[in-house]
């Protein structure tokens, strides 16, 4: 089967147009996190979605739906804790991480007869995307794309250097906040395209690829989010032909990808020392 | 008649009961350069995060520009560098130039656009810090005298009317201390940039500073530094044999 005709499938194009717009988001997110050294904050509230989608199923309604606010109020709990109840950062992801998988069990075990749509969450399915979810993952990556770039000289400089920032005259416990609050919704919507247990993968791995080669913060954020619409796209169709689980495949193509980036860098730098 | 740029009125900070500060009263006339100094834990770096607004004082009041720091919406007119260059992560990925436009930020509202005069005033800061040349560098890549260079291009691009820096001389060697010292000298005398430096180094401030603040919890001297020298106070204080050393090692540097 030719590329062009897995297109003419409306499921294919579903998870196609979603993961693209997903990857976008995830990545740029991504490399703010990693240099806000914030990175299992996309782990800890992955695993708070478990808790929210089992309460959504629970609940009959749409997992996706009921998971964004409660995974908003859960990047805020997390927040709090390390801001008045004085627990480590680290920390209070753990609590709320564990909090969320505790839930998520417990409203499993007692509920019954769910079991196997909360599976298909842990692992994610991209092709299972519907038409309401495509339209909710373009207009929330796009709501967090653009508040990105509005606040993008705060993001940066509160990641560089965070005294400075507020001795700029930045409320940096607001740009953390939303930081936050921005996770949440991006981590809901990529428990779809790769799942609860990868999603930090695909916040992190761009992020980290770019970093290897690319100079400037702008070109890192550019490099993250080739990385990653190429990861989801191919990973997509990969999985597809030979028949694997499209998260899976995703995650692979971001870790060789990453080899990639890290074996160019050893190399160039062995050739300018060499030069020099 | 002089303005004071920045007054501190009997501030205190405590920190879990322990006093930090006690009773601090001075004041920064616009074109002074007061050199802050005062042994490890003298509440040199608490008095400089209560007058940028980034500690909240026990008592006392501190004003900027006539205003209070929680209120002050002009912090274009504040430079700041802070202590810890040994903290800059090596693996940040922008470059030399993306660095000092966010000393901008201050003036700019959230993401405007990059207007011209934001990109000439970044190069203004660069060619003065004589690192243009190392403009698309990472920061990570620089040495420790440059990356200090580059954060003090960021505290400038504004060309504030207060620069203050926290023990900026930390990691550099001596001759591009000296350096250092002497740009710093320039700032105030050719563009009126009122100064405070912290540091240790009591006799090299005394080179360049037009007041001395000694500061130990509480102030033990403020003034000129040929009042520190001539003051009995600080004799006795001090030790004449120690107040002698810190006075000589200033006028023989001073002729030399």
């Amino acid at each position: 089967m030719e590329f062009t005709d897995f297109l003419k499938y409306g499921f294919i194009q579903r998870a196609l147009v979603a993961g693209v717009f997903i990857a976008l988001l995830c990545s740029t997110l991504g490399v703010l996190l990693l240099l806000r050294r914030l990175s299992l904050i996309g782990d800890g509230l992955a695993h708070v979605t478990f808790g929210s989608v089992a309460l959504g199923l629970l609940l009959r309604q749409n997992p996706v739906f009921v998971s964004i606010p409660v995974v908003m109020l859960g990047s805020l709990a997390i927040l709090k804790l390390a801001e008045r109840a004085r627990v480590y950062g680290d920390a209070a992801i753990g609590m709320i991480s564990a909090l969320g998988i505790a839930v998520g069990v417990l409203l499993a075990s007692s509920a019954g007869g769910f079991n196997i749509d909360l599976f298909s969450y842990l692992f994610g399915n991209i092709l299972s995307i519907s038409e309401s979810e495509v339209i909710t993952s373009i207009v929330l990556s796009i709501t967090v794309l653009i508040t990105i770039s509005v606040f993008y000289d705060e993001f940066l400089s509160a990641s560089f250097d965070e005294e400075f920032a507020k001795a700029s005259g930045i409320n940096t416990e607001k740009i953390n906040t939303i930081l936050a609050l921005l996770t949440s919704v991006t981590v809901v919507l990529t428990m779809k395209v790769v799942g609860i247990m990868l999603t930090s993968a695909l916040l992190i791995m761009p992020a980290v690829t770019a970093l290897q080669i690319a100079r400037g913060f702008k070109r890192t954020m550019l490099f993250a989010s080739s990385t990653a619409i190429v990861s989801v796209v191919a990973g997509t169709v990969i999985s597809l032909v030979v028949n694997l689980p499209t998260g899976a495949v995703i995650v692979m193509l971001n870790f060789i990808m990453f080899m990639l980036a890290f074996s160019y860098k050893i190399s160039f730098s062995a050739i300018r020392r060499n030069t020099e | 008649m002089p303005v004071d740029c920045l007054s501190v009125k009997k501030v205190s900070f405590r920190y879990n009961s322990v006093e930090v500060l006690s009773d601090i009263s001075f004041s920064a006339v616009c074109g002074d350069y007061i050199g802050l100094v005062g042994p490890n834990g003298s509440g040199k770096t608490t008095l400089i995060k209560t007058i940028l607004n980034l500690a909240k004082p026990s008592g006392g009041e501190v004003t900027l520009f006539g205003k209070n720091p929680a209120i002050l919406n002009e912090w274009h007119r504040v430079g700041y560098l802070p202590q810890r260059i040994a903290s800059l992560n090596p693996f940040f990925p922008a470059t030399v130039d993306e660095i000092v436009a966010l000393g901008l930020i201050s003036r700019r509202k959230l993401s405007t656009p990059i207007f011209r005069s934001d990109k000439e005033a970044v190069e203004r800061a660069l060619k003065l810090m004589d690192i243009d040349d190392i403009k698309g560098n990472l920061i990570g890549a620089l040495s420790g005298g440059q990356q200090q260079r580059v954060l003090l291009a960021r505290a400038i691009v504004n060309e504030p009317d207060l620069l203050i820096l926290d023990e900026p001389t930390t990691a550099l060697d001596p001759e591009t201390r000296d350096n250092f010292f002497h740009f710093l000298q320039e700032l105030n005398w050719e563009k009126k940039m009122t100064i405070i430096l912290v540091t240790h180094d009591i006799g090299s401030v005394g080179k360049y500073a037009s007041k001395l603040l000694y500061l130990d919890k509480r102030i033990i001297f403020f003034g000129s530094f040929n009042e520190f020298c001539l003051s009995e106070d600080m004799s006795s204080y001090f030790g004449e044999f120690s107040q002698h050393l810190i006075c000589h090692r200033h006028d023989y540097k001073r002729i030399g």
